[in-house]
Order: C-alpha cells, then sequence, then structure tokens
C-alpha cells in the first residue's frame, strides 16, 4: 500500500476502516496496558491522532521469524498489526517488498533521511565471536548493528534472542551468541522479551513511544515494567491449587484433568515475568498453562539452558550419584586415618594404672 | 549467573558435597575407632538389651528433673516433629527428595505442612530467645548451639518469606535465599551440634551397653 508520509496514525487507523470508537477503544486499552490513569486515554488517542509517521528500521539477526509471525499473524487484522502498519517501517526483509540491493538502499536512505530519529527494532541474537555465521547483503549483523544504531533514536530488542541471546546463545553457544545490549551501550534500549514476546507488549511500546516521545518505564532487565512487571504465577487462574497444595503429578493424572497446578511437572510460572497471564495467545482464546502446560519462562534470560523445562523450580542441578559416592569415598577415607590416628594414641589396657601408680 | 541459577547450582552442589563428605568423614572417625579391649569381667552380657534401653529412657525427661524442664523437652520434642513435617510433606519439597531418591510420597495438605513449619518457627524463635536469656542456658551455650539453631530456623524463615511473598522482594530472590539458607545448613551440620542427628541414638546405646557391662543401669 502507497503511504503518504505526511499522513498521521489516526489517518493510517481511518484508511484501514477504523471506527473512531474503535480507536478510542483501542487507546483505553492501551493506556491500560501501559498502566496510566484512565484520565489519560484522551492524551494517548490525542497524541497517536497527531503523531507521524515514525520511521522504523526492523533488523533481523540470529532468528527464525518467530517474533514477527507474533505480530503479523496475531489471529487476524488486529488493531495490534494496524498499528503497526502506521509506523513507517522503512525496512524489514521479512515484511518489505524489496528484495536484494533494493533493500539496502531502502534501509540507507531510511538513515540518512531520518538520522537521529528513527527507532530500530532487533529480532535475534548477535554472533559475536564468529561474526560471519550471520551475515545480510556481505555486511555482518555486528556491524550492520553499529551502523544503524548509531543513528537511531531509541533500540527495541523484540523476542528473547535479541534481548537475551535466546536459543542461539544456549549450550554450547556456537557462534558466540549475545544479546543486543552488548553491543549497544549508548542509545536508550528496550528489551521486549518472549519467544515469541506478545504482540501486544510490542504495540504497546510503539504505542508510548508514538504517544510520549519516550520509553516506558523499565525494570532491571530493561522491559517494560508495564508488561513485565507481574510474574506469570501472580496472575495464573490455576494459582489456588497452589495456595492448596494441589497439584499434577504428570500431564496425565487425574490433578492434570482438574486443571490442579503445574509446578510440580516444571512450570516456571513464578519466575517469569510476563503478561501471557493476562492477555492470552490467539486473540485471548488461551496461553499454554490454560492449554495444559507449564510455563516454559521463555521471557527470562538463559531459558533454554538453566534448568530443564519438566523439573520442578524446588529441584536443583546436583552434580550425580557419582559425584556424591566420590564424596562418600573421600570422607570414609578421611574418617579411617583419623579413626586410625586415634587408635595408635589408645595406650595398651594396664598401662594407664601402671602409669597412674608410678 | 543470577543469584537463583547460583542457588541451585554450584552453591547447592558444593554444600551438597562438604555435607555427605563431613558426614561420612565423622561417622567413619568415630565408628572405625574401636575401644580397648575391655577385659575385666562382664557384669551383665546382653549389651544389646543395655544399649536399647538406654536409648529408649534416655529419650524421656530424667523424673527427678521432670517437672523443672517439662517446656524445655516437650518443645524440643514438639519443634523437631513440626520441622520434619514441614520438610518431608509440604508439595513442593516433594521433587526436590525426588530428584536424588528417585521416588516421592505423598504430601500433606498445605494447611498442615505450613501450620507445622509456623509451629517449627515460633517454638523455635521462643527457644533461642530463652537461651539467650537464661542465666542458666546462657552460661552453657556456645556459639555452636547459637548458629545450629540459627541456621535451623532460616530454611523456615525463608521458606514462610519465600511462598507467602512476605516481603517486597522478587519471589526469585526469596527463592534463591530459601536455598541458600539449605545450603548453609548442609555446609554447617556435620562440624557442629546438629551432626545429634545421626549420633544421638548410638552414642545413648554406646553408653548403655559401656555402663550395662559395668553393672550400672544407665
Amino acid at each position: 500500500m502507497l503511504v503518504d508520509p505526511r499522513a498521521t496514525v489516526a489517518d493510517m487507523l481511518r484508511a484501514r476502516g477504523i471506527s473512531r470508537r474503535g480507536f478510542m477503544k483501542f487507546c483505553a486499552t492501551t493506556a491500560s496496558l501501559m498502566a496510566l490513569a484512565p484520565s489519560m486515554t484522551p492524551k494517548v488517542a490525542e497524541a497517536l491522532q497527531k503523531a507521524r509517521r515514525t520511521s522504523v528500521i526492523w533488523l533481523p539477526f540470529q532468528e527464525c521469524t518467530g517474533c514477527k509471525e507474533s505480530l503479523t499473524r496475531a489471529g487476524g487484522p488486529t488493531l495490534e498489526n494496524l498499528i503497526f502498519d502506521a509506523i513507517s517501517l522503512d525496512y524489514s526483509e521479512t515484511l518489505m517488498a524489496a528484495a536484494g540491493h533494493q533493500a539496502e538502499e531502502a534501509m540507507k536512505n531510511a538513515i540518512r533521511e531520518n538520522w537521529g530519529n528513527y527507532l530500530l527494532l532487533v529480532d535475534g541474537s548477535l554472533p559475536v565471536d564468529v561474526p560471519e555465521y550471520s551475515v545480510i547483503g556481505g555486511v555482518s549483523n555486528l556491524e550492520m548493528l553499529k551502523e544503524v544504531a548509531a543513528g537511531a533514536k531509541a533500540v527495541v530488542a523484540i523476542g528473547t534472542c535479541s534481548a537475551f541471546g535466546g536459543l542461539p546463545a544456549a549450550r554450547p553457544n556456537p557462534t558466540g551468541a549475545r544479546p543486543i545490549s552488548d553491543v549497544v551501550k549508548d542509545k536508550p534500549l528496550i528489551n521486549v522479551p518472549g519467544c515469541p514476546p506478545m504482540p501486544i507488549a510490542i504495540t504497546s511500546v510503539l504505542v508510548h513511544y508514538l504517544t510520549f516521545g519516550t520509553l516506558p518505564e523499565l525494570d532491571h532487565l530493561n522491559r517494560p515494567k508495564s508488561f513485565f512487571g507481574q510474574t506469570i504465577h501472580d496472575r495464573c487462574y490455576r494459582r489456588p491449587f497452589y495456595e492448596r497444595g494441589q497439584f499434577a503429578e504428570s500431564f496425565d493424572d487425574e490433578g492434570a484433568k482438574a486443571g490442579w497446578c503445574l509446578f510440580k511437572v516444571g512450570c516456571k510460572g513464578p519466575t517469569t515475568y510476563n503478561g501471557c497471564a493476562t492477555y492470552k495467545w490467539n486473540l485471548g482464546a488461551s496461553w499454554p498453562v490454560e492449554s495444559g502446560h507449564g510455563c516454559l519462562g521463555c521471557s527470562e534470560p538463559n531459558f533454554w539452558d538453566w534448568q530443564g523445562f519438566y523439573n520442578p523450580l524446588s529441584t536443583t542441578q546436583w552434580g550425580g550419584y557419582a559425584q556424591i559416592g566420590a564424596a562418600a569415598a573421600a570422607g570414609a577415607a578421611a574418617g579411617a586415618v583419623a579413626a586410625l590416628a586415634a587408635r595408635r594414641k589408645q595406650r595398651p589396657v594396664g598401662q594407664d594404672v601402671q602409669e597412674e601408680g608410678k | 549467573m543470577n543469584l537463583l541459577e547460583f542457588a541451585r547450582g554450584p552453591a547447592f552442589n558444593f554444600a551438597l558435597i562438604v555435607f555427605v563428605f563431613g558426614v561420612v568423614w565423622r561417622l567413619a572417625g568415630l565408628f572405625l575407632q574401636w575401644r580397648r579391649r575391655d577385659l575385666s569381667k562382664p557384669r551383665q552380657h546382653n549389651l544389646i538389651v543395655a544399649g536399647t534401653r538406654a536409648m529408649l529412657m534416655r529419650s524421656l525427661p530424667p523424673h527427678e528433673l521432670e517437672k523443672h524442664i517439662v517446656f524445655q523437652h516437650m518443645s524440643g520434642y514438639a519443634w523437631h516433629i513440626a520441622w520434619f513435617i514441614s520438610l518431608l510433606f509440604f508439595a513442593p519439597h516433594l521433587p526436590f527428595f525426588k530428584q536424588f531418591l528417585g521416588f516421592a510420597w505423598p504430601a500433606l495438605p498445605n494447611w498442615i505442612s505450613l501450620g507445622a513449619g509456623a509451629v517449627a518457627l515460633a517454638l523455635l524463635l521462643t527457644l533461642v530467645i530463652r537461651r539467650a536469656t537464661n542465666p542458666v542456658l546462657k552460661q552453657i551455650s556456645t556459639w555452636d548451639d547459637y548458629i545450629s539453631v540459627v541456621l535451623t530456623i532460616l530454611p523456615l524463615a525463608t521458606g514462610f518469606l519465600a511462598y507467602g511473598r512476605l516481603l517486597p522482594i522478587r519471589y526469585e530472590t526469596l527463592l534463591a535465599l530459601h536455598l541458600l539458607s539449605i545450603c548453609a545448613l548442609l555446609v554447617w551440620y556435620p562440624f557442629g551440634k546438629l551432626m545429634h542427628l545421626f549420633l544421638t541414638f548410638p552414642s545413648r546405646f554406646q553408653a548403655g551397653a559401656l555402663l550395662g557391662r559395668k553393672g550400672v543401669e544407665a
């Protein structure tokens, strides 16, 4: 679709058939999502109506395109992906019509024309140790990121791979995959992790930026607090079962059929900060725990490696029976030596009496 | 590596190795250290009966002191039982044991296991305060006593904090603190008075058997 570069976000939405009522509903939902007071809804609407389409460059590195799938196939033509259309996506290899040199030229133009003002979105991790493993148009991801980030107003790491390294950084991490934050140090950076992240988390960050021109309040992992402020466990509808001590022991037992808590089959909900339990997936149809599987903790750093998906949180990473056996054998040897030494000090029976007599 | 990863991995691994090494070392050192052969004529031949009798009788309060030590004695039993109920029958703890043993047992309802934990915590706090304030107990207490009781209290206290989210701290931090308190307990276990878990009954048995041989009813 050809877009008038002077069009505002509201113009875009109107052109796509979104009514005023639908637009206000979207603004109210987004304001609520961003933890703003209801009184801020008109301000969000006003800002969005006036907002010029922000230039966005989306760089794909070591990724699976799941993050883009999450946004663009969020169950149909939703407001979430329409608002995404309402930005000026000047470069995205997956979504843009241009290819090859034309695509690279489009990116260079966007950088030149919007220097200092464009948003840089990144999905996928960086192969830092071996940059040659991921190259676009002959340019390594590392070089490309440095070049494009230099002129960006802010950088948004979409998905766990770009935010924390994700699957490419899982052991043995053959490419030396690193998160974007290891390279981008001098720009505002926001992480929207998840494998994939929820579409509404991505759009809420974009809307916040379009509305206020700033990034939302972030947590210690640079995630928007409004979306990643609570754990899955905090908002899980199965939590009452946890409180009562009713747990599924396996995926096909009576507890699982009764919808009891999945803690014992490895749910990472208590340590995972994400909005799945509140917003759900596929237009609110369901989410992993509702579908009978524990949370994998995909919005947390190192989620792939830090323990098995099916190991409960109350288990540990101990060294196994061989290690314990070795410790016991060493202890027995030390004890035997100590006992032998003590026995050697024992005087023969009667000697002590004789010594006392002297 | 964050604090929880550290607690669940290297810290717990280290603590477990120290615990196993230390316990086996002390037990082997004691059990392999045979006493000298006693050439005197035994007054009693059935030393197993004498040892077992002493083991059981010394688990009861001495009749002469019963009235004066009833609180100390009964609260000691109460918190031990309550502590082990909360340890062994609280549902989220069972996967912890299953990873070592390969099997688990049915959990008690949360209100029982958590109630037992609360009883144990309250009694332990009362006893440690009493130890620190009672003139006699104060005199006979050592650093070992205080360290051992504090390390016994910490897993309970941090467990409640983590389960109930009683502090405005992230859950994973509270869970890590709970695990680290268990690590501290495991590391201290073989080297302090906590070792009585393994030594109380053998030492009572041995004392009873030795005294029985000399014709003394222990």
